[in-house]
């Protein structure tokens, strides 16, 4: 019953990473039960949810659908990679805002997220939609998020922002 | 929240700025100065760990020498087990053990008259994908190829279909209890004589509606690890609501002293009341790992989620209301018939829910409800976010709008007009506390724009308002018992640190960070400085569990007697160091201080060390028992609560005549949850609610093959369709503030409520928009088109249910209402119940 294992070398996160596994494995098995980073979810297991998002050479795949052989060689980004000494404003917005709640799905819109504003530093509410339309979120209504990644968007920008009061003590 | 001033700081760096800046003492304190944490938006407390993704949800966790579990489920809706051989399986490299129903015989269940499941099929199986056999092997491979080599002999049996089914059908039974045939429960309950009601009025309406079943779709899939340690005891984490009551079950069927058991609720990953019960596959790990030795861990499919279910029921409604020309409730009969799937799970609970909180948003003169709940063969139904009210809730709130029609009165002043006072009592002998409906409709009316619009909007563009109501807890406990619902114990150390212990489980509301908040208020500490303890039946104090929308008022009102009860001890010791009249001494931004000269004061842990010194350790409990219910007749359990949450909205849709389709470009709620203890965890439930609501009103749908042997129709998150980006809607929140006596600060409850007034407000605003009434729900675009075409050939412009069936209610119990010189109780003696209700003691 045991498979022999394959070994691949990819980079993690920026850094040199070496790995052997089962070659039926995906990247998400990978990561999560080979080298323990469990920051990477999963709602289904079938594509179906986009929980398990991580950057493969900086574009959001489902980790759940990819091979971990497929990786050889090639960039792979997940959330613990992406807060350096303080956190992503990513991060920040979405921890100011309430973005997270239960914090399942979190990663997963971060890196979406994150992938958007490597190409779009600027995006509109509907591009930002079009952009996490793969991810589902059952907690928040997603509007935390928008709000989260805006901010987020318009500090990295340079811009001095701030949430808007509406979104963190509602209309009275 | 930190101010701006720091933001310019965060995007560049430095790790002190990862901690939002929190209450500073003011310039000039007092001792009763205005609130300092509470109501402000901070993080919350586990927010850094949640956007780095280090939070440990159940399938993160992995013990040395870990096996895996995985059950083998029913293939067939009904059936008896003839014979189970599992000697191929256990005979397969890797297994390491196999389970069947024999080898845990004992029955378990959420509610005590209920106890109706057990860990594994024993002779019958009561829908596809009910569990009959478990294995634990070293690999998930191995075990997943093992379940293939259980060879299970079934002898089918009739499956029930539908709740119609069952009443139509009372053999072959589904379960050897309840009240009649496969009728699990009837309910027959009068406040009051209806017809002297229904002789009152000047108008009386009778509509039917449907509301079709949904689950949770909790984006984490339910996951535990079991582990037995050689001194005999047995640990438990899972993604579970409710450990308490997972403690419970696990020393029934296990037969183990609970004090040998421990069970860890890891954060969820989502429940909206879908981890509520205690699971099969929650039992099958703990049984592995003591056979084992070993411990083991079971993740289910999303799949299998599915099967666990517990969502919404299905329910058939007929409301029939008597009022007059200006639109008071003379009477009101309310039947309600769910279907419940093959197990009892909260669904007695569910049933008399469907009929508890009509009365709660305006005067119900005379009220009768009948509620019958049937067993089908399909995945159990239970508590989804809203609990058996949201069915109802539609139902009232769109009859409610044809009632505003016939009369030719505005739907929000027919609301205004007759609104359930504060501090008043209801038929049904529910105590209302504050009540802010009224001002939660003027702001939803105001915002949308409602008088603008409502009728006046071009053919296929409509609004449409409804209010709705909420429990802040539930009154009494599952389990009828005198002790409090929810525990904390609070530990001041000489550091200045503080932990707060408490049973209650974090999941993702954000229960964790309101004990901080309120503490932290207390004590004058950060609230980011507190340690929280939470639920670990070792660890911490029993909190009943995350359901329900109890949490912020029971254990925030333990946090607050706990952490009081610290700060008089703190006090008196503190003011003789510095040499200040007890009164005069604050605590606040980490000192505590004299407020005439807040130079004059010390740190907070030398405040503790000057206490410490005198008293020795400084700890303390804090504990909250609701108060006693009114009502006094069997049935009156379900439906008191401490207080009452309010919530208006007004939606606008768009509809498409062409193809049905039903777009929701902006919805406005406004609620009344009495005093925000966090506002942005506070508007994230409104905004989270509305999500749901608008997915239940829309698309949302937990639906049978009923001529193909009741298969589940999509268990996959592909097809069961729920709002993505791209559906979701705009959400103008409210904060409506009308601070409760009985909840901590004022606070009631903001999780739940939001979502009720959401599908009746999207189905008048598809009335509003193209005449036609969709009573059913979700509002597919085939229900739309089929109801325009019923109004284009000239025939009723509606699509929904046609007719109840007859059920055999029994004799009603009557109580006679407050305002008839009613005490509470029931007419008929057999029907009260000394010291409250219950259904039946544990044993």
């Amino acid at each position: 019953m045991t498979e022999s294992k394959v070994a691949i070398a990819f980079l993690l996160n920026e850094e040199p990473c070496e790995v052997s596994f089962a070659p039926h494995k995906t990247l998400l098995e990978v990561l999560r039960e080979d080298l323990g980073l469990t920051g990477t979810k999963h709602g289904c297991e079938l594509g179906e949810c986009g929980t398990c998002t991580v950057l493969l050479d900086d574009q959001p795949v489902l980790s759940c659908l990819v091979l971990g052989q497929a990786c050889a060689g090639r960039s792979v980004h997940t959330i613990e990679g992406m807060a350096g000494a303080a956190l992503h404003p990513l991060q920040t917005a979405f921890a100011d805002l309430g973005a997270a709640q239960c914090g399942y799905c979190t990663p997963a819109f971060l890196l979406a997220a994150q992938a958007l504003l490597a190409h779009n530093p600027n995006p509109s509410r509907d591009e930002i939609k079009q952009a996490l339309a793969g991810n589902l979120c059952r907690c928040t209504g997603y509007i935390k998020i928008y709000e989260a990644v805006e901010l987020a968007a318009a500090w990295m920008r340079g811009e001095h922002a701030t949430a808007p009061k509406e979104a963190l003590y509602g209309r009275r | 929240m930190a101010g701006g001033k720091k933001r310019a700081d965060r995007r560049t760096g430095g790790r002190a700025d990862e901690r939002p800046v929190t209450a500073r003492p003011p310039d000039r304190p007092t001792a009763h100065s205005s609130l300092r944490v509470i109501g402000r938006a901070l993080r919350k407390v586990d927010a850094v760990s949640k956007v780095t993704g280090a939070t440990k949800f159940a399938d993160d966790l992995a013990l040395p020498r870990m096996l895996y579990a995985k059950l083998l489920r029913s293939p067939h809706p009904h059936a008896r087990i003839v014979n189970i051989d599992t000697s191929r399986a256990a005979a397969l490299d890797g297994v390491k053990a196999v389970l069947t129903g024999k080898d845990l015989p004992i029955p378990f269940g959420i509610l005590p008259v209920s106890q109706d499941e057990h860990a594994l099929c024993v002779d019958t199986v009561r829908f596809i994908g009910d569990p009959v056999a478990a294995v634990a092997a070293t690999t998930e491979e191995a075990a997943t190829a093992a379940l293939d080599l259980i060879h299970v002999t079934y002898e089918p049996l009739r499956a029930i279909a539908s709740a119609e089914d069952a009443i139509a059908h009372a053999e072959p039974r589904i379960h050897d209890y309840g009240d009649s045939g496969n009728l699990h429960k009837l309910i027959n309950l009068e406040f009051g004589d209806v017809e002297e009601g229904f002789a009152e009025a000047s108008v009386i309406r009778e509509d039917l509606f449907f509301f079709e079943g949904n689950t949770h779709l909790p984006m984490e899939q339910h996951a535990a690890v079991a582990d037995w340690s050689a001194d005999g005891k047995v640990t438990l984490w899972s993604s579970t609501q409710t450990p308490h009551y997972v403690h419970r079950a696990l020393a029934k069927v296990l037969e183990l002293p609970a004090a040998r058991i421990r069970v860890i609720a890891t954060p969820n990953g989502g429940g909206f009341g879908g981890k509520s019960d205690p699971f099969n596959h929650e039992i099958a790990v703990a049984k592995f790992a003591l056979l084992t030795g070993r411990p083991v861990k079971i993740t289910l499919t999303r799949e299998e989620v599915f099967y666990c279910h517990r969502g919404r029921h299905p329910t058939l409604m007929a409301v029939k209301t008597g009022v007059t020309r200006d639109g008071a409730i003379t009477a009101m009969h309310f039947r309600s018939l769910l279907d419940g799937g093959g197990y009892g799970s909260y669904g007695v609970a569910s049933t008399y829910y469907t009929g508890a909180l009509q009365t709660v948003t305006y005067p119900i003169k005379h009220y009768k409800f009948q509620g019958a709940r049937a067993f089908t063969n399909k995945p159990p139904c239970g508590p989804k976010r809203g609990h058996g009210t949201p069915q109802p809730r539609f139902a009232l709130e769109v009859h409610l709008d044809k009632i505003s029609e016939d009369l030719g009165i505005d739907p929000a002043e027919l609301r205004l007009k007759h609104l359930q006072p504060a501090d008043s009592l209801t038929a049904n002998y529910l105590r209302v506390g504050s009540m802010g409906l009224g001002e939660c409709i003027r702001k939803v009316v105001a915002g949308s724009g409602w008088r603008e619009k409502f009728k006046r909007l071009p053919h296929g563009r409509g609004v449409g308002l409804a209010c709705s109501s909420y429990l802040s807890g539930a009154g009494l406990p599952i389990y009828w018992n005198h002790m409090p619902h929810s525990g904390v114990q609070l530990k001041c150390d000489r550091s200045g640190g503080v932990t707060v212990f408490c049973g209650s489980t974090d999941i993702g509301q954000g229960s964790d960070s309101i004990l901080a908040y309120i503490t932290a208020e207390v004590l004058g500490v950060d609230p980011f400085d507190i340690r929280i303890v939470t639920a670990d039946t070792d660890l911490t104090p029993v909190d009943l569990g995350s359901y329900s929308s109890r949490v912020t008022l029971m254990s925030g009102n333990a946090a607050l007697q706990a952490a009081e009860r610290a700060r008089e001890i703190i006090l008196p010791h503190a003011a003789r160091k510095l040499e200040v009249p007890m009164t005069r001494i604050a605590f606040a931004g980490g000192r505590v201080f004299d407020v005439e000269n807040p130079e004059r004061g010390m740190s907070f842990a030398e405040a503790v060390q000057s206490a410490e010194s005198a008293v020795g350790t400084v700890g303390t409990v804090g504990s909250y028992t609701p108060p006693k219910s009114a009502g006094r007749y069997r049935g009156a359990g379900v439906g008191p609560s401490p207080a009452y949450s309010y919530s208006a909205c007004v939606a606008e849709v768009d509809v498409d005549p062409a193809t049905g389709i039903v777009r929701v470009p902006t919805i406005w709620i406004a609620h009344d949850v009495g005093r925000c203890i966090n506002a942005a965890t506070a508007i994230g439930q409104v905004e989270g609610s509305v999500y749901m609501g608008l997915g239940e009103a829309l698309m949302e749908e937990m639906t049978y093959r009923e001529n193909r042997q009741v298969v589940h129709k999509f268990p996959s998150m592909l097809e069961y369709k729920s709002p993505t980006t791209l559906e979701m809607c705009d959400v103008v929140t409210y904060i409506v503030e009308d601070p409760d006596p009985n909840g901590p600060y004022g606070a009631k409850e903001v999780g739940q409520g939001p979502l009720l007034p959401v599908m009746p407000a999207v189905a008048n605003a598809v009335y509003d928009a193209v005449g036609v009434r969709i009573d059913e729900v979700p509002i597919t675009p085939e229900k739309v088109l089929k109801a325009l075409k019923h109004k284009h050939k000239g025939e009723t412009p509606r699509y929904g249910p046609s007719a109840f069936p007859d059920v055999p209610w029994p004799e009603p119990t009557r109580v006679p209402p407050p305002w008839e010189g009613g005490d509470g109780k029931a007419r008929d003696h057999a029907a009260t119940l000394a010291g409250g209700v219950r259904e039946e003691r544990q044993h």
